[in-house]
């Protein structure tokens, strides 16, 4: 479970988020939604730790967690951004088996058989081998979130995972999204799609943006 | 005509030899020194960045003719003395990484940030971040830039004749005066446009390589 205390963001001195307070049970969807600008991407950043906080606590599993500086890799937060940001030098299997090699210390073979397994579950058998500019965006996408699962997350996060997408792509990434929750993937979503929210959360938290 | 031209070659060919040398051992060293400078154009710490642009700006904005020049007859007037092949290395070392600085500062740029933010997040360390994600991509950018520095350097190399090296050129030009025939000089040119060519394969091969992604 991952509880925000009274999390306070500025950015040169204009407050973006103020006293935000949350709380995501294991296992379950928060879904985040505001119109554009609200800082739904920045508390994103902030709870990944690829923005410092001003103020305020995050406790993950009961127990103080520093998402910028945690370095204990049982308590990796996983990221899917919007642009999905693979490596476009290595081939989806190397995408998704790099981390867990490098930094987790799997072996090779180990990586790849973890990483097959989740391949197939999110329907990319036959494109191990492809390079990302070979793929379509919801394959590009699906990449993404395997190899952010190949981590072993304690809590997967989107920032928009509809908006790079054909439309007609919205259900699949929320069959994606409540299959995950199906293996008790603790997963936060941001959006501004109100209906795909309703579709998939447990929980909503509305942001808006903070008037000077 | 061919008896004279197999009686001159052994002589152009150690010419070529100094030349081969000076272009190999220019390029091993001013490629990684040039990627560390280029990292260091982008750093934080201002007065480091600073430095390495003034280095740059200097290195690019005066002719390497003079600072071999510098180097080899400059320097020891304030005790500070090469023998000519170093004087040249060095002299060559110092200007292309200015120049491989600037590309590869290029090439960083051109790297999203959230390339390094999805590596963040995944956990790699800076330097597994740099060698495996950012600088096969960087790679991939300069290599066409490096390609037209590379074929420079080949022919800039003609210039360490002015601190007395005894380069292709100069085997070329003291053969030409000797026996006051033209044959030399062509044949230098020769040489010169053979050295291009093989470059210009390997450099061929090279962006092949990195075509199988883009
Ligand atoms: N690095 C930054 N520096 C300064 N301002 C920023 C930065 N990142 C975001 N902002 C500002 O914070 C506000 C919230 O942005 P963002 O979190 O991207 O909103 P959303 O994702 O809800 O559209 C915007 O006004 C944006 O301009
Ligand atoms: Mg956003």
């Amino acid at each position: 479970m991952l509880t925000l205390k009274n999390i306070k963001k500025q950015f040169d001195g204009r407050t973006i988020l103020d006293n935000l307070n949350l709380e995501v049970p294991d296992g379950q969807i928060l879904a985040i939604v505001g119109p554009s600008g609200a800082g739904k991407t920045t508390l994103l950043r902030c709870i990944s730790g690829l923005e410092t906080v001003d103020s305020g606590e995050f406790i993950l599993d009961g127990q103080p967690y520093d998402p910028a500086n945690n370095r204990d890799n049982d308590k990796v937060i996983g990221v899917v951004f919007q642009d999905f940001q693979l490596f476009p030098n290595l081939t989806v299997k190397d995408n998704i088996t790099l981390a867990p090699q490098l930094v987790l210390k799997q072996s090779k073979a180990d990586a790849e058989a973890r990483g097959q397994a989740l391949i197939d579950q999110l329907n990319l058998s036959g494109k191990e081998d492809l390079y990302p500019y070979q793929l379509s965006g919801g394959q590009k996408q699906r990449v993404a979130i395997v190899r952010a699962l190949a981590m072993n997350p304690k809590i997967l996060c989107y920032d928009e995972p509809t908006s790079a997408l054909d439309p007609d792509l919205r259900q699949t990434v929320e069959q994606i999204i409540l299959g995950l929750k199906q293996n008790q993937m603790t997963q936060i979503v941001v959006t501004h799609d109100m209906t795909f929210a309703e579709n998939i959360a447990d929980q909503i938290l509305r942001v808006e943006p903070i008037k000077a | 005509m061919l008896h004279y031209a197999t009686e001159i070659l052994p002589s152009l060919l150690s010419g070529a030899w100094m030349t081969v040398r000076i272009f190999f051992w220019t390029l091993i060293a001013a490629i990684p020194l040039g990627i560390l400078v280029s990292l260091g154009l982008t750093a934080n710490f201002k007065p480091l960045r600073w430095l390495l642009k003034f280095y740059v700006w200097l290195m690019r904005g005066t002719p390497l003719l003079l600072q071999l020049i510098f180097v080899f007859y400059g320097l020891p007037i304030i005790g500070v003395i090469f023998q000519r092949y170093d004087a040249a290395l060095f002299a060559f070392i110092l200007n292309y990484t200015a120049y491989f600085a600037e590309i590869f500062r290029g090439g960083f740029q051109a790297i999203p940030n959230g390339q390094y933010e999805s590596a963040r997040v995944l956990r790699l360390t800076r330097s597994q971040t740099l060698l495996r994600i950012v600088i096969p991509q960087v790679v991939k950018i300069v290599v066409p830039s490096i390609g037209n520095e590379v074929i420079n350097l080949i022919k800039d190399s003609s210039l360490v004749y002015v601190i007395g090296l005894g380069d292709l050129l100069r085997a070329g030009n003291v053969a030409t005066a000797r026996d006051v025939t033209l044959l030399p000089l062509v044949l230098v040119g020769i040489i010169y446009l053979l050295m291009t060519a093989v470059a210009t394969f390997i450099l061929r091969r090279v962006e092949q390589h990195y075509r199988s992604w883009r």
